[in-house]
């Protein structure tokens, strides 16, 4: 009778919790599915219905078509593709080995390093603007892809940093002492001990790092606005008028501009795979 | 393969001394085994020789070499932690040649290496797992051949069976001392099992407190305790003890007052100063005999009655309050409540001055005795 009790508690709790993650995920997803139905129907199409489906009245691809022929979509794509990728890889070997150092070493300041490190976290890059522009200008980076993944790196570090150091603190200190004694060197250990154990860590950091960076319009927009080095969310900027906004092209790119961030995304998330350490110790 | 040899080590944590100046020597192919209790500072003093502990003062010696400032890896040292520490994302054969691989050792002779430890170890048909695919014991045994396979001059163990269950332990243990009859190694090991100290060491070090007690054999360590601390934790069940009065001492014989009343002439050197003084009596229970009298007899009520089959512990209350234990034969019919009288020979009993020192026993019987 109890466990039925509890069991039929642990139903509804469950049944509650389902409720709320999916009306929050078609919350989320909705506005993601318009952009791609819309993205596929005529001008028309979308101003006289925006809810509906395209049919074969209104299915066109004008959309794709404008932005592939009348745009440079294919180098927008590039260096928004290049800036954060290479951001990723920077982000990711400079936090794990900052996080192993925080984590692993005893050094005078120790705790002060992480504590500065961890400020940044707290305070959003984007108040610093104007004395970013003026450091990017006058070491003239301006309107380069550089510039931009500069400020990427200083923006994802310290997050990064953070996760990565509670991770590091989780690897069994016998791990590391038994490498130590099995005549492994200190860069080794980190490189093909310890990096492959919070490889799920990583992967998360990765994600955390590329979402935002994808996404902003801001650094690209101050930074970097020059032609040719208009990363995906500026480029799109062209298709967005005062006057008349070409809702086909704006909504065309922003579907095309899903798939990469999607397939990094897909990639990332096969590494995370939980209990990686089981079998190390006990 | 090398000797060890420890100068004066020792081990402060800020203000706090942990080791107090340990002197040791290990020869080539002994196996030692530090045993205490928790916090004796004997684990500590097995990472120093491993070199993941500074040491504070003195020197160790590995080989001849003073290796204070070495890291682990330039020590000739291999080490098979409590918990295994194996790399999870390695294969077992990975996991052995992981360091000689870093070491850039011949591939072929890498396979060579790990694949004759694996026969040692009977690891042959799971090299190709992952520690999580494999049982507690085989993960010891991987351990295991991890530190084999680097043929290091000294093999450090820290409580390698303490995670494995009863059997396996017995098993593992057996295993361990067939390994060193086999590769004739250096081994220093730690443990707070003084079983596993018994069956394994050549050389047992007892430790309290961060100080040597005894060095010594286990037999040595056994029959003939230099401290009251080291006959309590050698031996199972622990030697009995209770507090005697030095009546008078004549020529290499001291007369004691047992609780109860009984006296004792018992062969110890005690000095004609400490007549009068409360001293400690130390009798092992399988040296006592219920039911009978001796040249040391003690009487008691039974107060718990322990049936093991081979044999039966009694548990005596003595006049004083003071336990006893007393190994009876596997039959014994005394019950709960009965007065018992236990009896020792002279040789067998132990006598420890107020410091907890043994006074030096003037006469012991080949029974009670090292010698060989």
């Amino acid at each position: 009778m109890m466990t039925k009790n509890i069991r039929r508690e642990d139903m509804s709790r469950a049944v509650i919790v389902h409720a709320i993650l999916l009306t929050y995920t078609l919350v989320a997803l909705y506005p993601i599915f318009l952009v791609i139905i819309n993205a596929f129907k005529s001008r028309k199409g979308i101003f006289s219905a925006p809810m509906s489906l395209p049919n074969a009245e209104t299915f066109s691809l004008e959309g794709f078509t404008k932005v592939l022929a009348r745009s440079n979509f294919e180098l927008f794509f590039f260096n928004s593709f290049t800036v954060t990728v290479v951001t990723i890889v920077i982000v990711l070997l400079l936090a794990s080995m900052a996080a192993w150092a925080l984590s692993e070493y005893k050094f005078p300041g120790n705790t002060w390093l992480a504590l500065y490190l961890a400020v940044g976290i707290m305070v959003p890059i984007r108040l610093g603007s104007v004395s970013i522009l003026n450091l990017i200008v006058e070491l003239g980076l301006i309107n380069t892809l550089t510039a931009l993944i500069l400020v990427y790196v200083a923006q994802g570090l310290p997050l990064a940093i953070f996760i990565l150091t509670e991770f590091m603190h989780q690897i069994p200190k016998d791990l590391k002492e038994a490498a130590r004694c099995d005549g492994v060197g200190e860069f080794k250990i980190f490189f093909a001990v310890i990096l492959p154990l919070i490889r799920p860590a990583v992967a998360t950091v990765a994600v955390f790092t590329m979402i935002p960076i994808w996404n902003d319009l801001w650094f690209p927009l101050i930074l970097a606005p020059g032609d040719g080095k208009q990363t995906i969310t500026l480029g799109i900027q062209q298709f967005i008028g005062q006057y008349v906004t070409d809702w086909n092209a704006v909504l065309a790119s922003l579907s095309l501009a899903i798939i990469p961030i999607l397939i990094l995304y897909l990639i990332f998330s096969r590494q995370l795979i939980r209990g990686l350490t089981s079998g190390a110790v006990k | 393969m090398a000797d060890l040899k420890l100068d004066q080590i020792r081990k402060s944590y800020g203000a706090v001394d942990v080791l107090h100046g340990i002197d040791l020597d290990v020869k080539d192919g002994e196996f030692v085994v530090f045993v205490g209790p928790s916090g004796c500072g004997k684990s500590t003093l097995l990472r120093i020789i491993a070199g993941l502990e500074d040491i504070t003062g003195g020197d160790l010696m590995i080989d001849g070499d003073i290796v204070n400032t070495k890291s682990p890896r330039d020590r000739g040292i291999a080490m098979v932690f409590q918990s295994y520490a194996l790399y999870p994302h390695m294969t077992v054969y990975k996991n052995m040649a992981f360091g000689l691989k870093l070491a850039n050792h011949d591939k072929s002779a890498i396979d060579q290496r790990v694949r004759e430890a694996a026969r040692i170890l009977q690891l042959d048909k799971l090299l190709d797992r992952r520690p999580s695919e494999l049982s507690g014991g085989q993960r010891q045994r991987v351990a295991i051949g991890r530190a084999i396979v680097r043929q290091p001059k000294v093999f450090l163990f820290d409580e390698p069976l303490s995670n494995l269950d009863a059997a396996l332990r017995v098993q593992t243990r057996i295993e361990i001392a067939k390994l060193h009859q086999e590769l004739k190694s250096t081994i220093v090991y730690v443990t707070h099992d003084q079983v596993e100290a018994m069956t394994l060491a050549d050389k047992i070090v007892v430790m309290n407190a961060g100080n040597v007690e005894q060095v010594g054999s286990p037999m040595q360590l056994y029959h003939h305790p230099q401290t009251r601390f080291v006959a309590g934790f050698i031996g199972s069940p622990a030697m009995n003890f209770t507090t005697v009065h030095i009546d008078a001492v004549e020529q290499g014989k001291v007369t004691v007052t047992v609780p109860g009343g009984a006296k004792a002439v018992l062969p110890f050197d005690v000095p004609a100063g400490d007549v009068g003084k409360d001293v400690e009596l130390g009798v092992r229970p399988e040296h006592l005999s219920p039911g009978e009298l001796g040249d040391l007899s003690i009487s008691g009520e039974v107060d718990v009655v322990e049936k093991l089959g081979d044999s039966t512990y009694l548990y005596l209350k003595l006049a004083n309050g003071d336990r006893f234990t007393v190994r009876a034969p596997g039959h014994s019919r005394i019950k709960i409540g009965e007065t018992v009288s236990a009896a020792a020979e002279a040789g067998a009993s132990h006598l420890f001055d107020v410091d907890g020192k043994a006074y030096a026993k003037l006469e012991c019987p080949p029974e009670y005795s090292a010698d060989e």
